[in-house]
């Protein structure tokens, strides 16, 4: 199949999961941080234990996780957090989907290269 | 319509256009998800400030604009396992570049909106 079509069809899938995780998660603050996390997660899987298959990684990985996760979303509530004056969560929100999202995608491929 | 009908229709373009976008640019380095996050990044900031200072766009409008195209056109997954896979200086200029840029649009976002309300403000007078 076309791979825009899979990764427009995961972008689907993602773009709804992360709508309701929104609905879901009472406080807008975490929500964005939760999917980013949980999606590296899923990525890092997916990169090492489906490396060669082209069209999963297009159908899951590029349109699932990259839709799924956000990063404009991060960057205004990263905004709207230094413009209210809550600097240091500001900051550490920079930092924790930073720091979350690298250990996620280190930790999903560890998992994937166990499991594989 | 249905929020999720609005949310899916949004996601749909949004991934496709990320796509679009990183096989358009060149490699050896994650332009394409930088160019994405970015754009995507002034784009949403310009309908967030819209949306508190304004308010002309409707619900619907954001859940296909907001909720579906642009959190599904930018990205952190594919930013985070990109910047993994770079060599320790790429890597630092890959974050950089994104949180630096992308935070920068944001303002530049809010900064088109604040022009535009202020000189509709003029024309139309106080409310």
């Amino acid at each position: 199949m076309n791979a825009f079509v899979l990764v427009g069809v995961g972008g689907v899938l993602g773009a709804l999961s992360r709508y309701a995780v929104g609905l879901w998660l009472p406080g807008e603050r975490w929500d964005t941080l939760v999917v980013n996390v949980l999606g590296s997660v899923a990525l890092g899987v997916l990169t090492v234990g489906f490396a060669d298959g082209a069209a999963l990684l297009a159908l899951f990985g590029t349109g699932f996780c990259g839709a799924f996760t956000t990063f404009s979303s991060f960057a205004v509530e990263t905004v709207l957090l230094f413009e209210d004056g809550e600097r240091r969560l500001a900051a550490g929100n920079a930092v924790v989907n930073l720091v979350g999202a690298l250990v996620g995608v280190t930790v999903g491929g560890w998992a994937a290269a166990l499991l594989g | 319509m249905k929020p999720a009908l609005l949310v899916a229709a949004g996601g749909f373009a949004g991934a496709v256009c990320r796509h679009a976008v990183a096989l358009a640019l060149p490699g050896g380095f994650p332009w394409g998800t930088l160019a994405a996050n970015v754009a995507g990044s002034f784009a949403l900031g310009v309908v967030i400030y819209e949306t508190r200072l304004v308010g002309h766009l409707g619900r619907e409008a954001r859940l296909v604009v907001a909720t579906g195209f642009l959190s599904s056109f930018t990205t952190y997954s594919t930013f985070a396992v990109q910047t993994a896979s770079l060599s320790p200086t790429l890597a630092a200029a890959n974050v950089g570049a994104n949180y630096a840029l992308g935070f920068a649009a944001v303002l530049a976002g809010r900064s088109v909106v604040r022009s535009l309300a202020g000189r509709s403000a003029e024309t139309e007078g106080p409310e």
